[in-house]
């Protein structure tokens, strides 16, 4: 479970997040929806200490995050996969590098060993055969994808999407929440993706919160925040359009 | 009032400046302290080396084998019209040595390694690749800073040496040819007037002018923000913050080592 209390995040005078409390049971696929610049990848980011809060906590399985010193650090960013909004994919390495990045920095395994894992997760994510390639000889969905088996590497019990399909064509989006579903369903991860994408939170999520003037609005499940009659909800949902 | 707002814009600048510092010297810490707990990675640091210095072996030997041609020429001339030609050849390697060749690799270092690195973690840091980093499990001053610290602080010295000999080759053969010198009192002048202590001393600082290229270089890429232009500007100002440090720290070395 992800615990919430009172978190708050600033950036000098700009508060960014205020005093949010959030609880995020096992299993459970939240969605976090707000409009662009109000604070929802930062708000991922706190969730493994990418980012410093400047007040509250953030507790993941029974522990508070924010007094874990750099290995309790390191052993908690292995339970949680982080997929980032461009991919984030190591430039100077081939697709079959990143992807066994942690696995060659943490697990020590034989390399046949990381070689079959690796194979697994491109295969999850339907990408056999690309090992080879460069981050740069991908599409923008492709290097999502690579970025999502990067994520898995670990088998990590909770995933993060920061803007899984924005800005991809709409075969590309629909592979990929199909695979969010997919991961949910069958490995039981908890995830927390942060959209403005309507689709992929109705497609996806179970559970939608949203962000506004750095608070948290909780909205229930897709269908209900679809249904929701706060102005700046209705808004957003239907893109001002009644 | 102007007078105010120029107070308070020094006072601003002056803030940010050593601010800026604390943080420099808080990543050289942090990267002796991971240095010294045995964090250095082999393969990473190998790879840095050959960037750093193989690859820099070219622009330094040419640049040096040129000054050391030009200050022969200038010196060969002045020092026969004094009747001290044949002092020419220990001058020279004094002054390769102390002064000439670690400057040289220093300023060509700082241009070339420090604009590399600076733009390399620039972009690895605008891209999100340095929290990719962080969310995967590793530390990037172990993964990044580390490796080009210790790469940086060993080629240096190591490219100096051939600085110093190509520089002192290229102003015998100027100084014979052009000036006229004598080749034996060249080469006898050398060998009496230069002390080991010149050189040792020429390397060690060129060891610390490789510790301060990288460390700015790298806490510039590191904090690069607003993607290009940030890019950018982070690989200007290393490049400007390390010649300006090297400058600064080259004066002080050389009067603690040779006054």
């Amino acid at each position: 479970m992800i615990k919430l209390n009172k978190l708050s995040k600033s950036f000098g005078d700009h508060q960014v997040i205020d005093g949010v409390d959030l609880e995020i049971p096992d299993g459970q696929s939240l969605a976090v929806i707000g409009p662009s610049g109000c604070g929802k990848s930062t708000l991922l980011k706190l969730l493994i200490r990418l980012e410093e809060p400047t007040g509250g906590s953030v507790s993941v399985n029974g522990q508070d995050i924010v007094r874990l010193d750099e290995e309790g650090l390191i052993s908690l960013r292995q339970k949680v996969g982080f997929v980032f909004q461009y991919g984030a994919l190591f430039d100077s390495l081939s697709v079959f590098e990143n992807v066994a990045f942690a696995l060659r920095e943490h697990a020590k395994l034989p390399e046949r060993q990381i070689a079959r894992i690796v194979g697994e997760k491109l295969k999850l994510v339907e990408l056999e055969g690309t090992e080879k390639l460069m981050p740069e000889a991908l599409s923008g969905g492709m290097q999502k994808r690579v970025g999502i088996a990067r994520a898995l590497a670990f088998d990590p019990t909770i995933i993060l999407y920061d803007e899984p399909t924005t800005g991809l064509d709409p075969i590309t989006s629909v592979t990929i929440e199909n695979l969010m579903v997919k991961l949910a369903r069958e490995l039981k991860v908890t995830s927390v993706l942060v959209t403005h994408v309507m689709q992929t939170v109705r497609r996806v999520a179970n559970r939608v919160v949203m962000i506004n003037e750095a608070k948290l609005i909780e909205l229930g499940s897709p269908a209900e925040a679809a249904r929701s009659t706060v102005p700046i909800v209705k808004k957003f949902i239907t893109g001002g359009i009644d | 009032m102007p007078y105010r707002k120029v107070t308070e814009n020094v006072g601003d600048q002056t803030i940010l400046l050593v601010e800026g510092l604390g943080r420099v010297v808080m990543l050289a810490q942090e990267t002796i302290r991971g240095i010294m707990a045995g964090k250095a990675r082999f393969k990473l640091t190998l790879e840095q080396m050959v960037k750093i210095g193989y690859e820099s072996i070219p622009l330094a030997l040419v640049a040096s084998g040129f000054v050391g041609m030009v200050f022969a020429m200038q010196i060969a001339t002045e020092f026969v019209r004094f009747g001290a030609g044949k002092y020419v050849g220990g001058v020279m390697a004094i002054a390769m040595a102390r002064e000439l060749g670690p400057a040289l690799v220093g300023i060509v270092i700082a241009a070339r390694v420090s604009a590399a690195i600076a733009a390399e973690l620039g972009t690895m840091q605008v891209t999100e690749q340095i929290d990719a980093l962080k969310a995967l499990g590793s530390n990037p001053v172990r993964y990044l800073v580390i490796p080009r610290f210790i790469a940086s602080a060993l080629m240096l010295p190591l490219l100096t040496v051939g600085a110093i000999v190509t520089g002192f080759t290229g102003g015998y053969f100027v100084a014979v040819l052009v000036g006229h010198i004598n080749p034996v009192e060249y080469l006898e002048t050398a060998r009496s007037l230069l002390k080991l202590w010149d050189i040792f001393g020429g390397l060690i600082k060129t060891f610390c002018f490789g510790m301060v290229i990288a460390v700015v270089a790298c806490y510039k890429g590191l904090n690069a923000a607003g993607g290009a232009k940030g890019v950018g500007e982070a690989t200007t100002s290393s490049v400007v913050t390390s010649l300006l440090s090297l400058f600064a720290l080259n004066y002080f070395l050389s009067l603690a080592f040779f006054k």
